[in-house]
């Protein structure tokens, strides 16, 4: 490779390498700032921590505890993901393995599920809940996730192509039920798929915003990302802007802890969508 | 053979059928394993849409009865300025965040799928690209809302210690400025979502294709603009029309970047109140949920006709 390629490809790297510094710059920048005081933040800014974490702390969970929001959000987020992915497996795996009427409807209709906005049903939504008792409580966040239409949709192609029918034939003659089939067999050859949407499926939950925002009153009862819009209106922490960077990593270090484990599979589950039938 | 008998009264009656009758009897149970989805399915996604669309024919207040009002509210919705106002605020708000979001990612892919430079490191830096989507939406508005303060943000100081500004600039407090920062932030939140589509894409395409290219000596532009262009186009579109629903939609950064306080939603001067920040308005702070309901019908027909358009347009290219 000729010299003026090699200067060509390591200013292109250079390039890259500023960008992804880009990406992560940002969150630097607040962890560095959730440990200084308010003064110090709104004289200069520096890279260097500071001593005050202690204090920022005390002051942030002075004005809202935290934790509370974390906790909801895993009361939320937790069973949402794991019903999600059970009954998204079976459904998949019902309507990629059986023969029955209605199959190719339901097919077609989740799919047109899929391509309907959210905002069309938030009304609606909000309405059911109302009829149902069930505004201010964690059942409308967590029991719709049994219905999760892009997971069927993805996890329906991932049967198909994995899946050899010359084993379920196998198990049945050996005298398995069929659901017992789908526990035993199906769901561990399933389970690299179900990893990649339940991650995905994860994140999602945790960091929604507009329908918790809807739904619950409660203060004590608001999940993470609710309860950190409430920093917005706290007059007494904006003078304290290092308590709110604090509370806003509270929020996002978790997310980046899960990141720096599974990162292959969230990127596998995006390339997923991507890829058509 | 194994007797069926662990079928139960399924598998006995089974036995004594034709084996046609028990492969109908084996499916039969499918009906069972897709139940709980369809219950849950109609109930919480389908009804939620179609209540929707009930209640945009009425004037439904939140509470009481809803009385039959026909067209009304589509009517007031066609000649309400502010709809249409904060539609081109939408509109205006994603044409800038996706030319940025698209630009960044398409030169991306053109670097990674470069055949000259075989640039290496793809996991990493793809794995990074990604981070910023990950974080909650109302965590980064929160936290730009705060880097971006005109008094005490750290970005303005970056800018005057490097000497880029003298003074510190309102990002978030100026019409002009508001909605790019938006856009940019968008962007920045995104592209590596759209990078990782499109690089899949590329990865997509059989290596056949760039090797029988290179054997025929064909240079690099040349590669790209025959085989990885044309090929990319089925993703290209579906990342623009994904791209497309979710921008219409645009909420959580808007609504919580604004100058004030949740609730006064749209300052500086109504620039970044977008669609769906108007039809929250409408159906959760002054309980006009029937206005509210057209508004989301409204917004959806527009989604649908752009969409609709979009697979006309760039589909045909594709024969």
């Amino acid at each position: 490779m000729s010299t003026s390629s090699k200067i060509k490809k390591g200013i292109i790297y250079l390039c890259l390498i500023l960008l992804a510094a880009m990406c992560f710059f940002p969150f630097l920048l607040m962890i560095v700032n959730a440990t200084r005081s308010g003064v110090e933040i709104t004289h200069s800014f520096t890279l260097i921590p500071g001593k005050n974490l202690k204090a920022n702390w005390i002051a942030l969970f002075d004005y809202v505890n935290l934790f509370r929001g974390f906790g909801n959000s895993l009361i939320v987020a937790i069973p949402a993901t794991l019903l999600t992915a059970y009954f998204s497996s079976i459904t998949a795996y019902a309507m990629a393995v059986y023969r029955f009427k209605g199959s190719a409807w339901l097919f077609k209709i989740i799919v047109v599920f899929m391509m309907i906005p959210a905002q069309l049903s938030l009304i609606g939504f909000y309405n059911l809940c109302q009829k149902l008792h069930m505004v201010d409580s964690y059942l409308p966040l967590i029991l719709p996730a049994i219905a999760s239409p892009g997971t069927v949709f993805f996890l329906r192609q991932y049967v198909q192509a994995t899946l050899s029918k010359a084993l379920l034939e196998a198990a049945r003659i050996d005298g398995a039920g069929e659901l017992h089939i789908f526990h035993r067999i199906v769901l561990p050859i399933m389970a690299p798929g179900i990893a990649t949407m339940s991650i995905g499926g994860f994140i999602g939950n945790w960091n929604s915003y507009l329908v918790p925002l809807i739904l619950l009153n409660t203060p004590n009862k608001m999940t993470l990302p609710v309860m950190i819009t409430t920093l917005n209106a706290a007059t007494d922490l904006q003078k304290n802007q290092g308590a709110i960077y604090l509370g806003v990593a509270i929020s996002v270090v978790p997310i980046l802890i899960v990141f720096c484990f599974c990162s292959r599979y969230i990127i596998s589950s995006i390339s997923a969508g991507s890829v058509k039938e | 053979m194994q007797p069926l008998s662990s079928y139960g009264a399924e598998g006995n009656m089974a036995k004594t059928n034709t084996a046609k009758a028990k492969k109908r009897n084996i499916n039969r149970i499918a009906y069972l394993f897709v139940l709980p989805f369809v219950v849950v399915f109609l109930v919480f996604s389908v009804y939620p849409v179609l209540r929707t669309l009930y209640l945009s024919f009425t004037n439904y207040k939140g509470f009481g009865d809803a009385t039959w009002t026909g067209l009304d509210n589509y009517k007031r919705v066609i000649t309400d300025k502010f709809f249409w106002r904060d539609l081109g605020n939408t509109i205006k708000i994603w044409g800038v965040n996706i030319v940025l979001q698209l630009g960044l990612a398409f030169l991306l892919t053109v670097i990674f799928s470069d055949i000259k430079y075989k640039i290496r490191g793809l996991a990493v830096f793809r794995a990074v690209y990604y981070l910023p989507n990950l974080i909650a939406a109302t965590s980064v508005a929160f936290l730009f809302k705060t880097l971006l303060d005109w008094k005490y943000g750290s970005f303005n100081q970056i800018l005057m210690t490097l000497g880029i500004t003298h003074e510190q600039v309102n990002w978030l407090g100026s019409t002009t400025t508001a909605p790019y920062v938006v856009s940019v932030l968008g962007a920045w939140m995104w592209f590596g979502n759209s990078f990782i589509m499109l690089m899949a894409g590329v990865q997509g395409i059989p290596k056949d294709y760039f090797e029988a290219a290179a054997i025929d000596g064909a240079g690099r532009w040349k590669v790209f603009g025959k085989i990885t262009l044309p090929l990319l186009r089925p993703i290209m579109l579906y990342v623009f029309v994904t791209s497309l629903i979710g921008g219409l939609q645009l909420f959580d950064l808007p609504f919580l970047m604004n100058g004030a306080a949740p609730g006064t939603a749209g300052e500086p001067s109504g620039k970044l109140q977008t669609v769906v920040m108007y039809l929250y308005k409408f159906g959760f702070e002054t309980h006009q949920v029937g206005y509210a309901s057209a508004i989301a019908y409204t917004l959806f027909f527009i989604i649908l006709i752009v969409s609709i358009i979009q697979f006309k347009t760039l589909g045909k290219e594709e024969d």
